[in-house]
């Protein structure tokens, strides 16, 4: 498709006219976008709602106010973050000026994900304009009503030529892959991760993957099992499941099994009511295919809890199985739905073994009140990130770069870290041409005297 | 091959023990690595002089220091960098920890080069053992006295499992790159860069590539012409041309041209006297491939000082070419050898025009005392780094991040930097069970009151 080349030419023409090199533009460009995200509030939330059946309130916390924050971040900040990094200076480079500038990279590619299908375009956006860069941005075409909104409002409050929108599926996607960027950032699943990761490779294009897999929970004897059960249940439950880092399942001892079941049975009553389906506040599966798929996990399953699921409308109710066996189905995949699975362990060794057995996942929750085990864990696994007594909630400090490890993920983004990952972070040393005698032990002829200087 | 994944599997079994987990381990290991570089110096230089006829007091400067230096550095500050880093923290998370910290990735795999063939293999080898990694070493098979020495000499000094040397050359590495790694490491060319990178993407491996290019050498009117001259054949003639951040070609005014290659000569009696072949300070081009395709660069050139070969020895004379067409095939590749191109240019835009125009280099040099005109040419490029009234010596400071952009490469090293490279930055947020009401405002049912919160 040439369509996609002369998208990308533009892009990087306007680049390089050097218009979005100075911090002035870029700060107008995101308070331009904080204007579109103000003004345009109603459009947004009734996208994400014929997406994913998410009311109100919910899109607005989960999706808007993450934006909002970010980009009020960034404006405040970017002058510090663009300026000059001095760095340590040894004995030989004393008089010099030595420094780390961080600088635009050129054309960045970003491709978001459905499951948040505005905060992730919006929030990697952010950090790429601060960053200078020129940017395309490929929403995800199975969230198609936020898709299109996207691509309807960005051209109306953005430079046109240098954050243009791309919208399509694969054919779209894979024609985009082959045109050369000079960073790309995807948000979605290890196999199109790897795609995206070869496709890089033929160009030198360094990729941040915002990748998945299965988020362990491991609940402790020792803690309020209340409390930990009602997060847990917030978490998991939350935009039905489909959340990148929600906990995917429990590891817990088998005595306290059916304590977790009754407090996450008793927090879901709390939270969405004796009939969940008529609860505004409970979500949808995105489509039949993800529906079908989730659908067939509980195949051969004890279901503790829920189970009911209405095709149509693309319901799953809140489901908790339990006593599964570590070689199910369940457990294979990253599950992105609203079945949770209990398998139990004896000890928090075996629990450590189970999960270092598998990939390493994108978040770590442990639920403990004895930080000797907490931290033990911790540092006998592997994760992007850990929260520890509750679960998600890292993702929202920004100041904490958000991303995976091994199969989980590559690279990371959030704050300041968005803007990092967007730049080049280029090393300067800036010196005169005077005291050029001090250069005389490092010229030939070389001898033993030099050396020994 | 089965040994490659016999050896991999072996270091992974070694790192899944757990032993290089505490930085004691860790640094005990750095201290047999000191050990060996001070203990066999002798056949350290013999091997490196076999492969580059390079005088050992030269040697002894560049590659041991550098290497004696990185060991004093991440022995003694292993505990800092390894130590939690707090996060600043918002309203949400002001009762909690909040903190990233860099863990091991695994088994990591290093690549090194020929041009500095023990440098470019125990400079990032420092760092991945620091940052608690197993470490795959595969020696250049080109420089292949330190190859066969490296591969004696590390089973000697630290543990066998953990840090094993594979040598070989493209059949050896091509099994290697099938097998799984946590990090790769390579110092190498754009197009085994890209080779690289697309194995790494069938296992989601991260990369870091430390690639090459032709870095320019601007030379303003206005400087000590005499100095920057001196400056710049240092740069460019040591170790015969072979650097990868040596200034492969001059760009300036034609008023100033006969100057330069004046200076230059000067500066090259100075060093090397008047019979260059017998100085002890001058390398040698690697081998007759690297020889023959140094001397097809100077077909059809104008060759104002230098020319002379020697094809039995390897040997090429420093040599200056004026005038050099933009289009001819010395301005193609990089190249890598004692030959330096002088492209003339009417002013600066032109320059940034002409660097422009071309692939994001390693490294950029600009000599000047014009503080404007340097502003000018840093911001209006891009490049790996940036050295101003100097060459190469960037290299040197540990603290500046030493790496690629573009097709220069993806990723840096040196100092702090090889640790963070060969680290996952793992975020954690942790929390505790109590007050479980400041946690309300995200809970369904959802409400403007609680949104408003």
């Amino acid at each position: 498709m040439e369509r996609m080349q002369q998208v990308v030419g533009r892009a990087r023409a306007a680049f390089n006219s050097g218009r979005c090199r100075p911090l002035e533009f870029r700060i107008q460009q995101l308070k331009a976008l904080e204007r579109m995200v103000k003004e345009k509030e109603k459009e947004i939330l009734a996208a994400i709602k014929a997406d994913l059946h998410k009311c109100g309130h919910n899109a607005y916390s989960h999706e808007i106010m993450g934006v909002l924050g970010e980009l009020a971040l960034t404006m405040e900040k970017l002058s510090s973050w663009a300026a000059p990094q001095p760095v340590k200076k040894n004995l030989l480079t004393m008089r010099d000026e030595a420094f780390i500038h961080y600088d635009p990279l050129g054309v960045v590619l970003i491709i978001g994900a459905w499951n948040y299908p505005f905060v992730l375009v919006m929030q990697p956006l952010v950090g790429a304009i601060a960053a200078g860069n020129a940017v395309v941005v490929k929403p995800s075409e199975i969230s198609e009503n936020t898709a299109q909104l996207v691509a309807d409002l960005l051209p109306q409050y953005l430079d046109q030529e240098l954050y243009p929108v791309v919208t399509g599926g694969v054919p779209e996607t894979t024609e985009l892959l082959k045109q050369r960027f000079d960073h790309i950032l995807y948000t979605g699943n290890s196999t199109v991760g790897k795609i995206v990761m070869a496709a890089a490779a033929k160009h030198l294009t360094p990729v941040t993957l915002e990748l998945g897999g299965k988020s362990p929970c491991y609940i402790d004897k020792d803690c309020d099992l209340a409390v930990a059960c009602r997060r847990i249940t917030w978490g998991k439950y939350m935009n039905c499941g489909q959340t990148c880092i929600a906990p995917d399942y429990i590891l817990c001892d088998p005595s306290i099994q059916s304590k977790v079941v009754e407090y996450i049975k008793a927090t879901l009553q709390e939270f969405y009511g004796a009939d969940v389906k008529s609860s505004p506040d409970y979500e949808r599966i995105i489509n039949k295919r993800h529906f079908k798929r989730i659908l067939s996990l509980l195949e051969g399953q004890k279901i503790a809890h829920g189970g009911e699921t209405d095709e149509a409308s693309c319901f799953i109710a809140p489901t908790i199985l339990t006593d599964v066996s570590p070689e199910s189905k369940v457990m294979e995949e990253e599950i992105f739905g609203p079945v949770l699975p209990i398998v139990t362990v004896k000890s928090v060794d075996e629990a450590i073994e189970f999960i270092n057995r598998r990939e390493k996942p994108l978040a770590l929750y442990i639920f403990s009140n004895n930080k000797q085990l907490i931290k033990r864990v911790i540092s006998e696994t592997s994760s992007g990130g850990v929260t520890g007594n509750d679960v998600i909630m890292h993702f929202f400090l920004s100041t904490l770069p958000f991303g995976g490890v091994g199969n989980s993920g590559m690279g990371a983004y959030h704050g300041k870290h968005s803007f990092e990952t967007f730049s080049h972070r280029r090393a300067c040393l800036i010196k005169d041409l005077k005291m050029e005698g001090t250069n005389s032990l490092r010229y030939p002829p070389s001898s033993q005297k030099k050396v020994d200087w």
